[in-house]
């Protein structure tokens, strides 16, 4: 199914519509306020692109640093070529230490590289700690949102949802309660972990170390009580100095989340204890082919703030799901036509081009302008239909010929006028659906404006 | 007075000639010898967006062979103008093109920049007016502050020149610059979407009991405009240019 098709079949429920619409309208309203505080917000952006972009210009070197200040301190580094390699890494980390129950927070890398799954399969259990992704997995789901993953979702059906995997009450939908039943349930499994995943949202080349945000400190029990931590990180994660991180951290909650900052940024460097192990995968899955691009590298210096959905009328009316990959919205639809052309050649089109993710973008990263680049570029590779390619063509021809220009749009005006309405609206689909075609005038402005010229005798 | 041409935009010249007429009217009445190159067609922008960068400079070398001739190249069209500035100079690789894009300006942010000697006859338009933002007026030309960043406060030419209007009333809505969903080939690629998106606009506007739409594009309008008449939701469409010339009839 294409966007469009999932999409339409989401805007068919015009109620749920309007909530979701609304639920993260609220959202960027709030992010709006959070802006607001901080005095020269514009210039914090443009301080945390340069960042971004200088860190991007030389990953190579920030992060043999990175290595060789994390080995310091008594962790392990590993490469990931890919997803395969990273979910093997992870695996023979956990097979090596006979863990078979592990906790997870957040992270956005392992759902890209499906290491749920991969783990699964291999008879580990996997629980996300998250709550959101906790809802998701439990709904055995991809999440919806990268920083709201179950945004998708009312109380009342995660009530049903806790009440079927976890005996709570059928009709229990008050949000502080449901967290109880969950964080009873979770518990339990942090206590029964042999090892806690965690993603990264920021490393640093100077220190070796790394800082994870989270609200719920899900991520600070998983790494504190196994005996096993295990960090994957994403090659543009990277950012060269300890002072660099002030910047970013006063623009990622509040673009986020409209909050001031994440109720934990917790640092990590090297093991907590002399009996515990820390190792970090650091994966490439494509990121370092996006680098090469000259149009799309830019995308890297994302910090996956979410922002971008939040404001993009069209991810509001048609849920992340719509978008078939773990990253949905403006961002996600720069980032997957790289990852596979061929499969998501549509989502650059899932776009009105209204701007709104660039200006809302707390990295500056070019969105629309990457997703307008994107649509000619998968053209050219040939993933547009050849009917499609004949239709542009021919436009074309037409609109280099201003005489043949002037003269079918004068046909067509008056064929459309001859013809009944319904015919027209036929001739018109999909314009027409839900929407009435314009008046189609007697005579063009080039006619009315000869005629004028004439009347005046010029 | 300086050489100035008009660019009426394919879709404009052919459904909303009136648009033209009332753009080539403020500039005339301004006291500009108007000249409308007849080889003019299509800037490229739907080419552009659909995916078509090849078709999209052909036409763009295509304007720039019939407009470079001027001094300044005027539209009354935020989007159009906007892929000119924007992609004019990527999609025909000269200095001509450059500067020709920087010399292309949509229609109020010409008008509201003229000097105040340049003056025009006094109108009035009685009505409560929901002015939608055209995004690439907005986003692209800087006409204005997106509500998303938190930049020092640009003056909208658009809402300037409606507000010298008398008995206007220009209503706040509760979304300042959301999109109306037209965006091109996403009309029809995304139908539902854009459909709702429409709708939601249009709904704001009705709920600051708005009796007309105005925009500085023509294309936003006849977005709106198709999914009121659907839907029945009471409210005119007309381009701020038919307005500002007296033209519209509410």
């Amino acid at each position: 199914m294409t966007h469009a098709e999932r999409a339409a079949a989401f805007v068919a429920d015009a109620e749920r519509t309007s909530w979701h619409d609304q639920a993260l309208w609220f959202v960027r309203a709030k992010r709006d306020r959070a802006a607001d505080a901080v005095p020269d917000w514009e210039a914090l952006r443009s301080e945390a692109a340069a960042i971004k972009r200088d860190a991007l210009a030389r990953l190579p070197e920030l992060w043999e640093r990175f290595e060789m200040e994390a080995r310091k301190r008594g962790a392990v580094v590993h490469w990931a070529r890919d997803a395969a390699e990273h979910n093997a890494i992870v695996h023979e980390l956990l097979r090596e230490h006979g863990v078979t129950r592990v906790v997870k927070s957040k992270s956005m890398l392992t759902e890209e590289c499906g290491l749920n799954e991969h783990l699964e399969a291999h008879g580990i259990e996997i629980v996300d700690t998250d709550l959101g992704e906790r809802i998701v997995q439990l709904r055995r789901e991809p999440p919806s949102h990268i920083v709201m993953p179950a945004i998708h979702l009312k109380k009342a059906e995660i009530g049903a949802l806790f009440a079927r995997e976890m005996g709570s009450a059928p009709d229990l939908d008050d949000p502080t309660e449901l967290t109880r039943v969950a964080r009873r349930d979770l518990r339990a499994r942090f206590l029964a972990a042999g090892a806690g995943i965690t993603g990264v949202n920021f490393a640093l080349a100077e220190s070796g170390g790394f800082v994870v945000c989270t609200n719920e400190g899900n991520a600070d029990l998983g790494a504190a009580l196994p005996p096993l931590h295990i960090a994957s990180v994403g090659l543009e994660k990277i950012l060269p100095r300890a002072a660099d991180l002030p910047v970013f951290l006063r623009l990622l909650a509040r673009s986020a989340t409209g909050q001031a900052i994440t109720v934990y940024t917790s640092h990590y460097h090297g093991p907590q204890a002399t009996d515990r192990e820390q190792h970090i995968v650091i994966v490439d899955n494509g990121r370092s082919r996006l680098l090469a691009h000259p149009s799309f590298w830019e995308a890297l210096a994302c910090i996956r703030c979410g922002a971008c959905l939040n404001t993009c009328p069209v991810y509001r009316r048609s849920g992340g799901h719509s978008y078939g990959v773990t990253v949905a919205g403006p961002i996600g639809s720069v980032l997957a036509p790289a990852r596979n052309p061929e499969k998501h050649a549509g989502l650059p089109h899932a776009c009105s081009l209204c701007g709104s993710c660039t200006d809302v973008c707390p990295v500056r990263i070019p969105l629309h302008h990457q997703l307008l680049t994107w649509r000619s570029e998968l053209t050219a590779r040939g993933l547009r239909s050849a009917r499609w390619r004949a239709a542009a063509s021919l436009a074309r021809f037409v609109m280099e010929r201003p005489a043949l220009f002037a003269a079918s749009g004068g046909a067509a005006r008056l064929i459309g006028r001859a013809l009944p309405a319904t015919w027209l609206a036929r001739l018109a689909a999909p314009w027409t659906r839900g929407r009435e075609l314009p008046e189609l005038p007697r005579a063009s402005f080039r006619a009315l404006y000869a005629k004028q010229r004439r009347e005046r005798g010029e | 007075m300086r050489n100035v041409a008009l660019f009426v935009p394919c879709y404009v010249d052919q459904l909303r000639p009136q648009t033209g007429l009332a753009a080539l009217e403020l500039l005339e009445e301004r006291g500009f010898d108007v000249a409308f190159p007849r080889e003019q067609t299509c800037c490229g922008q739907p080419f552009l967006t659909a995916g078509a960068a090849p078709a999209a400079a052909r036409l763009a070398e295509r304007f720039v062979r019939t407009f470079v001739r001027y001094d300044a190249v005027v539209a009354p069209s935020g989007s159009c103008v906007a892929t000119l500035r924007k992609h004019l100079a990527r999609l025909v690789r000269s200095e001509e093109a450059r500067a020709l894009g920087e010399r292309t300006f949509e229609l109020c942010e010409f008008l509201a920049a003229q000097p105040r000697s340049v003056s025009a006859p006094a109108r009035s338009f009685p009505h409560r007016v929901a002015l939608h933002a055209s995004c690439h007026a907005l986003r692209e030309l800087r006409l204005g502050t997106p509500s998303e960043t938190r930049e020092p406060p640009r003056l909208d030419p658009a809402r300037e020149l409606l507000g010298n209007l008398a008995g206007i009333e220009l209503v706040p809505l509760a979304r300042a610059d959301e999109c109306c969903g037209f965006g091109g080939v996403f009309a029809v690629e995304e139908e539902a979407v854009s459909c709702r998106m429409a709708l939601d606009r249009l709904t704001d506007q009705r709920a600051a009991r708005a009796e007309v739409v105005t925009s500085t594009d023509s294309s936003c309008l006849i977005q709106l405009e198709g999914v009121a008449k659907r839907r029945g939701i009471p409210i005119k469409a007309f381009h701020v240019a038919e307005i500002l010339a007296g033209r519209a009839r509410a």
